[in-house]
């Protein structure tokens, strides 16, 4: 198992390892450790490959990710799984800002709390969160499910287009065009489900709350031609 | 994007690490900002003696015979210790405005970089790692510290726009944001009569709360109040004579990270500026929530 030193090794020797792996490869496992907060730790790896990153790690960790499962054993900084395409994220700690911004999909698993903005313009990622999530989270988010066993802070879901917002606990405020939905049959699936891939067995998805977009905001509307 | 660090020590034997420790995580800020650096160090309290950091572009010249000038123009007991370009004066501790108006009217190009009983400020112009070498912070010696290092935004590269800004007695703040009703906020603090040196907007933040103390709050009402009155983007973190604080405004998009262990209490804009903490290891480390103050007192 190649192990990553970064109290020694530079970090791009690292990333350069990681994306020259073959994208067929098999489920090699990397180790990396002393990351101390630094940026960019493991971003941009297209091979199925597990990465065990021993420590906190800063700005953009595991951002752009295709079909890796990589593991931070410790807090992230702001982005982490920025832009992930596909494969699996867990942070065993606190994730910092906008954590899965802009990601088009794979799971995204933060054991700890996220904090502002988290699944910012998300656009088919799956996040569940095991604590609870700042303000702003969710604003504008296309596609894709975030869950939170926690709380969430004000104005979630603002702006909100297609993505499933599930909250176990409160929820400070709802952003504009966010509302509070009925939970059917195929929500309890699809989040019984995503509990089960975040390795979460005691909670039932009948705890949760279910928001979404309430589709007034994102469609012209000739009637508010005046305002603009 | 500026980086900010700061370290308030519960745990006495760490002071005489206290300028070490601090270079030490300002120096891993550089990246977010190579124009300036600046450090405010609190030190031991003389008793009745004050401290006047000064600076000068020409210090050779400036500092030469100013003890005895300012002796002369009636300070007694001025004491000089020149730092490269800057110089700590040492006075009795009802002698600071006397000692400032004789150093307009002595050296009229040196500027007041800060006053009180146990503060020094120091900035300047150039990457943290050089700033520090040159006033030699390592080996200083404190109770609690905050630094700087500048991206500027929203006024010039100079030593005066550096950080921390100290606009009241041991009163000093750094500022990673910009603020957006700086202007108006000025001339209203200067028919208060608070002293500005600058165009700086974080300089205003600085004398906004030499403001609200002036009226009888403590630091943490001052910084509760900012909330309310300042308008833009920032994370602040403050230093007192014997407090310490940190505040978000309610967007929280300047990155903050704490940490907090039986000896110390820490900011960094980034986690990689405590790495080197002792036992950071076992640290609750933690982001502070946007618009909530936080403060500690000796």
């Amino acid at each position: 198992m190649p192990v990553f030193d970064l109290a020694t090794t530079e970090l791009r020797d690292l990333n350069a390892s990681l994306h020259a792996l073959d994208k067929d490869g098999g489920n090699e496992e990397f180790e990396v450790t002393n990351p101390r907060g630094a940026h960019a730790v493991a971003v941009g790896i297209d091979a199925p490959v597990n990465v065990q990153i021993k420590g906190s790690v800063g700005y953009y960790c595991a951002g752009m990710n295709e079909t890796a499962n990589i593991t931070v054993h410790g807090n992230a900084g702001p982005g982490v799984a920025e832009n992930m395409m596909s494969g699996k994220v867990v942070i065993k700690g606190d994730a910092s800002q906008y954590a899965g911004a802009t990601a088009h999909g794979g799971l995204l698993v933060i054991e700890g709390n996220a904090s502002s903005r988290c699944g910012i313009s998300m656009k088919g990622i799956d996040i569940v969160v095991k604590g609870n999530i700042g303000h702003m989270s969710a604003f504008m988010a296309q596609s894709g499910n975030l869950v939170v066993l926690g709380d969430a802070g004000d104005a979630l879901g603002d702006s909100l287009y297609e993505a499933r917002l599930f909250v176990r606990g409160t929820v400070k405020s709802l952003g504009a065009d966010c509302i509070k939905k009925d939970m059917r049959p195929e929500h309890i699936e699809i989040l019984a489900k995503l509990l089960s891939d975040a390795g979460i067995t005691d909670v039932k998805p009948e705890e949760f709350t279910r928001y979404g977009s309430a589709r007034q905001l994102y469609n012209f509307n000739i009637d508010n031609a005046d305002a603009y | 994007m500026c980086g900010i660090v700061g370290l308030f020590l519960k745990d006495k034997s760490l002071e005489p690490q206290l300028g070490a420790l601090l270079s030490e995580m300002l120096v891993t800020m550089t990246d977010r900002g190579p124009d300036s650096a600046g450090i405010a160090i609190y030190g031991t309290d003389q008793n009745n003696l004050a401290k006047l950091t000064i600076q000068s572009p020409e210090p050779e010249t400036d500092f030469a015979g100013l003890t005895d000038e300012l002796r002369a123009a009636g300070i007694a007991n001025a004491s000089i210790l020149p730092k490269s370009t800057h110089a700590v004066i040492t006075v009795g501790a009802d002698q600071i405005d006397a000692t400032r108006a004789a150093l307009a009217e002595l050296r009229p190009n040196i500027r007041v970089m800060g006053t009180g009983n146990v503060m020094e400020i120091y900035k300047e112009v150039g990457l943290p790692k050089d700033v520090v070498e040159r006033f030699k912070i390592t080996d200083m010696s404190g109770t609690h510290g905050i630094g700087h290092t500048r991206m500027a935004t929203e006024s010039a590269v100079t030593t005066l726009g550096a950080h921390p800004f100290s606009t009241g007695s041991d009163q000093c703040l750094v500022h990673n944001g910009s603020l957006s009703n700086h202007n108006n906020l000025r001339r209203e603090l200067s028919h208060q009569g608070i002293r500005m040196e600058t165009e700086n907007d974080s300089e205003v933040a600085a004398a906004y709360l030499t403001g609200e103390m002036a009226k009888g709050k403590n630091l943490g009402e001052a910084l509760t109040s900012a909330l309310d009155d300042l308008d833009g983007f920032f994370t602040f973190v403050v230093g007192t004579k014997s407090g310490f604080g940190v505040v978000r405004d309610p967007i929280a998009c300047k990155p903050a990270v704490m940490a907090e262990t039986d000896a110390y209490v820490a900011f960094g804009s980034e986690y990689r500026a405590l790495v080197n903490l002792p036992g950071i290891e076992d640290a609750r480390v933690w982001e502070p929530e946007p618009a909530t103050v936080y403060f500690w007192e000796h």
